[in-house]
């Protein structure tokens, strides 16, 4: 029987866990939080099937049931250190043994703060889409003056494909996730009208094209191709935004209501520091770097130490799990070497 | 001689008789203007843009089409304020291509 230590309990730990623990490992996950799932459970729905967050979190909580994991909750790894083959992990007053590691620690928003001129923070009714996500849950979509909002515009991009930001990279998944946005504000909102201010519509998987269609066949989702510079608040609380509209090539700006921005993904800060203590390499982009693009993602610098989701490269829940199951066949493709 | 008839220019953008001078010249000195991918940010903060017709992302598409007749007059437009520098996601020195423009047009016979 092999020890594997999976650092961070989201849906990547634990599809990790549980697709290693089929092979009759010994696995412990080590989570910061006080809960499993990670960012999941701040989500309403998601793409591009409108599931119900909760419910792959029941398939979760129901999977896990079938398997003996051990999990430590509320513990970060203080210390890592090289034991032949394997490593130690301290945690706690623990110490783990592990003869694989994998690092599953996904991703942070970004921080909307950093774009001042898109007026996150400083305007009330400039919302992120984690917000938003929120709001569905409360079945809350009022403007800070306590109107239902008239016009509410999408952000696309926001701290993705920015150089001022340092992150060259595009998050990827920020565009169908605005666009399921979109329509379901549209479900809750039928009155409004929704726009979505994009550079490009990057729908690269199944049904998201599909999703697209749909935005602009049923819910009349209006689709400008612009990039938002400037967002300011008018006397009577309603907010005027600046952009191109490029396609017919004159400055546009508009008054509206709400404005949520579509927040790319980041590297935890945590992410490096953990890197840092097993001394695996990082792209330039604070992602782990994985051995080989093609057939090595998962596998990093050091040997015995594995990745998994979010901490690799933006990736949706679908290809997080995906990727989970991979980082799982890596593992157990070295444990056999062992 | 009226023939009845006249001929019209063609709408058709035609690649192979691009004048690319002037666009040579501004990339040689400014590389930072092979990274635009067109999302107007410059535009929607231009004060000149604004209030003329002047467009200083077009500007760019203008120089990478050729169509080099128009361009003296547009650029005269710009106030080389800046400000679009401030906005570009990809960091595009605007300012400098804009005065690149500038001088190209008064050596462009002479530019290769």
């Amino acid at each position: 029987m092999k020890n594997i230590v999976i650092i961070g309990g989201g849906i990547a730990g634990v599809e990790t866990a549980c697709a290693l623990a089929e092979n009759g490992n010994r696995i412990t996950i080590i989570e910061r939080d006080n809960k499993l799932f990670g960012k999941l459970n701040n989500w309403y729905c998601l793409f591009p099937d409108f599931k119900k967050s909760k419910e792959l979190i029941e398939y979760y909580q129901n999977r896990l049931k079938n398997y003996d994991i051990e999990i430590k909750l509320n513990s970060t790894v203080e210390k890592a250190e090289k034991n032949g083959e394997g490593w130690y992990i301290y945690t706690g007053n623990v110490r783990y043994a592990a003869d694989a590691v994998v690092l599953a620690t996904g991703y942070e928003l970004f921080d909307a703060t950093r774009k001042e001129e898109l007026g996150y923070k400083i305007y009330d009714n400039v919302i992120t889409q984690a917000d938003l996500e929120q709001r569905f849950k409360d079945k809350n979509f009022l403007t800070s003056t306590g109107k239902t909002p008239e016009r509410i515009a999408v952000v696309h991009c926001v701290g993705s494909r920015d150089e001022k930001c340092h992150n060259m990279y595009c998050s990827k998944v920020c565009c169908v996730t605005g666009v399921k946005q979109a329509i379901e504000l549209s479900k809750f909102l039928p009155e409004t009208q929704i726009l979505c201010f994009y550079m490009d519509l990057r729908m690269y998987d199944k049904f998201f094209e599909e999703l697209y269609r749909q935005a602009q066949t049923h819910y009349n989702i209006q689709f400008i191709r612009g990039r938002v510079s400037e967002v300011s608040e008018n006397s009577d609380g309603r907010l005027s935004i600046k952009t191109e509209d490029t396609l017919s090539g004159r400055p546009m700006k508009m008054k509206l209501d709400m404005i949520v921005l579509l927040a790319g993904m980041e590297t935890k800060k945590n992410t490096t520091e953990i890197a840092k203590k097993f001394g695996v390499e990082q792209e330039e982009s604070g992602f782990l770097k994985s051995k080989d693009f093609h057939i090595g993602a998962g596998i990093l610098s050091e040997k015995g130490v594995f990745a998994a989701g979010t901490c690799i490269s933006p990736m949706s829940i679908k290809e997080t799990i995906e990727n989970a199951r991979s980082s799982a066949y890596q593992v157990n493709e070295y444990l056999k070497t062992l | 001689m009226d023939f009845g008839f006249s001929t019209i220019e063609t709408r058709v953008i035609e690649f192979d008789k691009f004048d690319t001078k002037i666009l040579k010249y501004v990339l040689q000195h400014e590389k930072s203007m092979l990274v635009c991918m067109s999302c107007g940010g410059c535009t929607a903060t231009c004060s000149a843009g604004n209030l003329t017709d002047f467009n200083v992302r077009r500007m760019q598409i203008m120089l990478r089409r050729g169509e080099i007749e128009n361009l003296q007059t547009e650029i005269n437009k710009c106030m080389l304020c800046g400000k679009c520098m401030l906005v570009c996601p990809r960091g595009v020195n605007l300012r400098n291509v804009a005065m690149l423009i500038k001088k190209a047009l008064v050596n462009h016979k002479d530019l290769k």
